[in-house]
């Protein structure tokens, strides 16, 4: 079963046309539609070196994301990565993935739509992340590829460290939280004179 | 206007700029760097409160947040309550007045922003006063990370009310050189107006900056007012100092009675005299010194009154350099005044009261000693032990990463507490491996204290009931004769005390009052109080506001708002919104005119004669990967599941191992090995995670993988018998017929341009299917679907019409109609439990006798005879139509509750005593003081036979 060519289906993310006011030192941006696909798999064991071997990179350990590849691997549990990629490459690689994994245990499952991805970037990012994430985002504990699933105020994110300080992050979230959290970040922004 | 209180040549407060405030009606000016009460003080105000149960005249006691009394009520700019005078900033357009302990809160909502911070450090140091600058000097130096706070607006602590000499210089210009370094040091952060309050476990110690509170009606309105800092550190130094306690006397809880320190902070730090004319008592050094200064400052101080037999040789001669009379071996036994101190009486202390004496005077000093403010160290675990010649409890030692320095710890001189402040931070970061250089301590006072006398209080020289006018705790009005009340009753332990007394309850958690208490306690009981110990310290140490709490965490922001991909679709049709967890769901779509009953039943005749469609995204979706993924959901679900073949849907029901309903949903066989299964909206993080604990802690060995794709999946219910039709119109070439697109199947086809898995589920009973493409395309496919079916006034729904359209079908709803006590059996069920299976979850608790019971409590169907009356959902039901004298025999209670346009009628389910027995029978529902009869029936209302499933 295939789309028809002829019709382009029209889709929306779920904080399409989001424009905060936000003051200088911080800048956000919705990255839409991300192929991300849920690997399931024994840490070490046969399917993630398999998987590994068809990225063509390992899969990072805990609290670490591998950034820069074709496929950017965020580890989420001890057995669970998220694996991101450009648009529309989710029946691509999930069945390439399956290939490689072949008969052994282990799982991938399309959950492109579960999150969407909030690109954040500035001067005032700690500050900001530091009013609603516990963890120390310090540079010395917090290089860049970190990779914490946690919650920033009240909504389960994960949250990738693209630059240290942090100066650039993006946070996975689930759609049906993209608007709470939006919304909780320009509200935190009024205290650096937003709006 | 005059302040006549206000000394030359004293104080911090900026005197090129007046304030104007208005304290209980009356306008007065103050300086910045005054507090209300300073300000008051210079205005010779000390009457500001009234004791809460006996209505007594009370003054300012403290010049910090241990004051006992001072509470006020600002009433603008924006009305705060139970603020103490000695702590509240002074500004410009101040309105406040006293308080008799109650305060009153705005009926308005505070237009103020308040939030909260993280903030992680190798070294927190709490206390900005020399020890804690000297600790937090030690460790800026290394590059770790510090926080360093303090209450107040400027660091300096105890020195910025005594006249010390750091290094040979006045001790100010040492704070002033130590606060430049620290604030310029970037790997410093320094925060005033911050008090700790609370020592968590793992270190977390919570802190509450005023930020603007100072600013008063000049504050910016985008910053926050006040916040939360949540501070992890590694390490931590409770540099808190240290707060000078009373003596109980007679007549202690007249105003101009204040604490000796609090008089020499007000003259130093504020450039204000509390009084013209005072008299000191003391058991210990310490007030000799407010006694020189007040007197060098043009106080006459008109006696010193020492309870230590003899004097030491340096103060006595000091004061006789000044001409004030040192009364040796005396005790204060009494005051008399009507709105202040006028006379104080002294006597021999071991005279019995014999051969009193008056001294008349304005204000009459108090110390009895010091007590280490130890609060944060206790919360934290630190242990405190009995110091004889300190006359009080001090920590017993250093916890690994917690510790206490300076006048914390017990220290009396500025050199100690220096010394201790750069030793504390060193073993501090010692403990973390970051090598610190040698610190040189600052050259400052060592000269130790002559031995203080431990004296809690005065026995009163006249008849009548010990104690009946001596004060413990000023605030609650709690006197030592309610201590002795206490012992008298048999109480021995302090923490007894407290709570028969309320001693050390109040605002400021008993801190000059607390282990006062545990002293006549010991007295009473004639033991040592080094062996009754203090009452537990609990946070919050300072009283903190609600508001703070919640911090950003109000309005819209007060709990996630959860909305699904069609959410915007369905506000621009009118929808109006459920709350259903954090989810906002379309409750029905009203149009123009319409009332909800109008609504709800237009949707559901659309649904049972033509095509609805609705918004079902928040169902949870549960994939099940793996070899063993059948044999997984056998053991969860009560039917099996393992048969199911590809493409095929099934109906189940999880229960605990309690045998209750836990959850329901469908169990979609994707492949072989490969299960899609729906949850309810509310319990889809909750079955995930019992699932996964049931694999991961019971079944290791099972190969199964679980992952949520609850939000991955946009789900559309089309129902109707016309849904046919409009599937058909959206699709081509999917064959729709009933035999080729089967009840409790699967079908993937595209609509418009969107691969799309559709399920011949129904929770209507109509002919009906759920859509669910990725929630991206969502709102693609419910417009294109919303279009194909107009032509067939194809309606949307809201949840409840859903409601009506399942409980005419007696489909019950997870939470709503069971309860937690509730069995498949008893829905009437008894068919999706496997008698086949050999186990799975819950299966056992359906052979305990209590679940064969036949007088349960079961799903039936309740009948308004009148046939329009609605039953409200949690109304009871009895057997007779009067209802009977208490206690009332109840059966059961009403679970859901609708009006039918279907049945036209209304109708009710219910879980009903022997219910299956019931059906037939009239029952009785008390309503509004009368009783509705229902005739109990099958729960099934609405098509029995399942005929129109299939269209």
């Amino acid at each position: 079963m295939t789309a028809d060519s002829s019709l382009r289906p029209v889709r929306t993310s779920p904080l399409a046309g989001w424009d905060p006011a936000l003051p200088p030192g911080l800048s956000a941006r919705e990255v839409p539609f991300r192929t991300q696909l849920t690997l399931r798999a024994a840490p070490g064991g046969a399917v993630a070196r398999a998987v590994a071997e068809y990225l063509g990179h390992p899969l990072p350990g805990p609290c670490t994301a591998h950034l820069d590849t074709e496929v950017e691997v965020l580890w989420l549990g001890p057995d669970e990565w998220l694996l991101v990629a450009a648009p529309d490459r989710a029946a691509e690689l999930t069945a390439g993935l399956r290939a490689a994994i072949g008969d052994a245990f282990g799982s991938v499952t399309d959950t492109s739509a579960q999150r969407t991805v909030l690109a954040l970037a500035g001067d005032l990012l700690p500050d900001v992340l530091a009013h609603g994430c516990a963890l120390d985002l310090g540079p010395a504990g917090a290089p860049a590829g970190t990779c914490h699933t946690t919650l920033l105020a009240q909504a389960g994110v994960t949250l990738v460290v693209r630059e240290a300080g942090p100066r650039q992050a993006w946070l996975f979230v689930r759609s049906s939280f993209a608007g709470y959290l939006a919304a909780w970040l320009a509200d935190a922004c009024v205290e650096y004179g937003a709006g | 206007m005059s302040t006549p209180f206000r000394v030359a040549g004293h104080g911090r407060v900026d005197r090129s700029a007046t304030l104007a405030f208005t304290f209980d009606g009356t306008a007065y000016t103050g300086h910045p760097g005054d507090t209300l009460a300073s300000a008051l003080l210079a205005n010779g105000v000390h009457r500001v409160a009234t004791g809460i149960t006996y209505g007594r005249p009370r003054g300012i006691v403290a010049a910090g947040v241990e004051e006992p009394n001072a509470l006020v009520q600002i009433e603008a700019p924006f009305p705060e309550p139970m603020l103490t005078a000695t702590t509240v900033e002074l500004y410009d357009g101040l309105v406040a007045r006293g308080l008799g302990g109650r305060g009153r809160l705005a009926a308005t909502p505070d237009p103020a922003r308040y939030d909260a911070k993280h903030l992680h450090a190798e070294l927190l140091v709490v206390g900005a006063g020399p020890a804690g600058l000297a600790a937090a000097l030690t460790a800026a130096g290394t590059g770790a990370r510090v926080v360093l706070l303090d209450s107040a607006p400027e660091c300096g602590g105890s020195l910025l009310g005594t006249r010390e000499h750091i290094d040979g210089r006045p001790a100010q210009e040492w704070v002033d050189a130590a606060t430049r370094r620290l604030t310029a040091a970037p790997n410093v952060t320094l925060l005033t107006r911050t008090t700790a309050f609370g020592h968590y476990d793992d270190h977390l110690v919570l802190a509450l900056e005023k930020r603007t509170d100072h600013l008063g009606a000049a504050a910016p309105r985008h910053l926050a007012r006040q916040r939360v800092w949540r501070i992890r550190a590694r390490q931590v130094v409770h540099a808190t100092g240290a707060t000078e306690r009373p003596v109980a006397f007679d007549d202690n809880d007249r105003p101009g009675i204040m604490l000796a320190s609090a008089a020499r902070t007000y003259l130093h730090r504020y450039g204000v005299l509390v009084g013209r004319r005072a008299t000191v008592f003391t058991t210990n050094d310490s007030a000799y010194d407010a006694a020189l200064d007040l007197a060098d400052a043009g106080v006459e101080v008109a006696a010193v009154v020492d309870a230590r037999p003899t004097v030491p040789e340096r103060l006595s001669r000091a004061c006789a350099e000044r001409g004030i009379p040192v009364h040796a071996g005396h005790v204060v036994t009494g005051t008399s005044g009507v709105d202040r101190v006028s006379r104080v009486h002294i006597a021999e202390r071991d005279g019995r009261g014999a051969r009193r004496h008056g001294v008349d005077c304005d204000v009459l000093l108090v110390s009895g000693g010091w007590n280490p403010a130890v609060a944060l160290f206790s919360q934290a675990r630190g242990t405190l032990r009995h110091d004889a010649g300190l006359a009080t409890f001090v920590p017993g030692g250093p916890l690994a990463a917690v510790r206490t320095a300076g006048a914390a710890d017990g220290l009396r001189t500025l050199g100690a507490c220096l010394a201790d402040g750069i030793a504390a931070a060193t073993a501090a970061l010692t403990a973390l491996d970051i090598a610190v250089a040698p610190v040189p301590v600052p050259a400052a006072d060592t000269e130790l204290p002559h031995p203080a006398l431990e004296l809690w209080r005065v026995p009163s020289p006249r008849d009548g009931v010990d104690g009946a006018a001596q004060f413990v705790d000023l605030q609650r009005d709690a006197l030592v004769s309610d201590v002795f009340r206490a012992t008298g009753a048999g109480l021995r332990s302090v923490e007894h005390v407290k709570r028969y007394t309320t001693v050390g309850t109040a605002h400021d958690q008993g801190r000059t009052s607390g282990i006062l208490a545990s002293g006549i306690v010991a007295e009473a009981l004639g033991t040592d109080v080094a062996d009754l110990g203090t009452t537990s310290f609990r946070p919050p140490v300072q009283p903190v506001a609600f508001a703070a709490f919640a911090g950003r965490d109000r309005g819209d922001l007060f709990d996630p708002v959860r909305v699904t991909a069609l959410h915007a679709w369905h506000q621009e049709h009118g929808a109006l919104f459920e709350d259903i967890g954090q989810w906002k769901r379309p409750w029905y779509y009203p149009l123009p005119g319409e009332t909800m009953d109008d609504a709800v039943r237009r949707e559901c005749r659309a649904a049972r004669t033509g095509v609805a469609m609705m918004d079902g995204s928040t169902l949870g979706k549960i994939s099940v990967q793996g070899p063993d993924a059948g044999c997984f959901l056998d053991r969860l679900y009560t039917n099996v599941m393992s048969t199911l073949k590809p493409g095929r849907i099934r109906y189940g029901v999880l229960c605990g191992v309690d045998g209750m309903v836990l959850d329901d949903g469908t169990v979609l066989r994707v492949s072989d090995g490969e299960f899609l299964l729906t949850t309810t909206t509310g319990n889809a993080a909750k079955v995930l995670e019992w699932m996964e604990e049931w694999l991961q802690t019971e079944w290791p060995e099972l190969r199964v993988h679980l992952t949520s794709v609850t939000e991955h999946w946009a789900t559309i219910p089309l129902v109707g018998p016309r849904s046919r039709d409009v599937l058909a119109a959206v699709t081509d070439g999917l064959d729709v017929t009933a035999d080729a697109f089967p009840f409790m199947s699967r079908r993937d086809t595209v609509i418009a341009g969107v691969e799309a898995r559709v399920c011949r589920i129904s929770f209507s009973g109509e002919l009906a299917y759920e859509v669910n493409v990725p929630s991206w395309y969502a709102t693609s496919v419910w417009q294109a679907l919303y279009d194909a079916g107009r032509p067939l006034g194809i309606t949307p729904y809201g949840t409840e019409t859903m409601h009506v359209l399942r409980a005419e079908k007696a489909y019950p709803i997870i939470g709503q109609d069971t309860d937690g006590t509730v069995t498949p059996q008893d829905l009437g069920m008894s068919w999706v439990v496997s008698r086949k299976k050999k186990d799975f979850v819950g299966r056992r608790s359906f052979g305990r006798a209590e679940n064969l019971r036949a007088d349960r409590k079961q799903l039936v169907a309740l009948l308004p005879v009148d046939g329009h009356t609605l039953l409200p959902e949690g109304a009871q039901i009895i057997a007779t139509e009067t209802i009977p004298a208490p206690p009332v025999p109840m059966l059961g209670h009403v679970t859901s509750s609708y009006r039918s346009a279907a049945l036209e009628r209304t109708f009710a389910l219910a879980l009903l005593r022997s219910g299956s027995e019931r059906v037939g029978e009239t029952l009785y529902v008390p309503l509004d003081g009368r009783t509705v009869a229902v005739t109990v029936a099958e729960p099934v209302l609405y098509d029995k036979e399942g005929a129109r499933r299939d269209g």
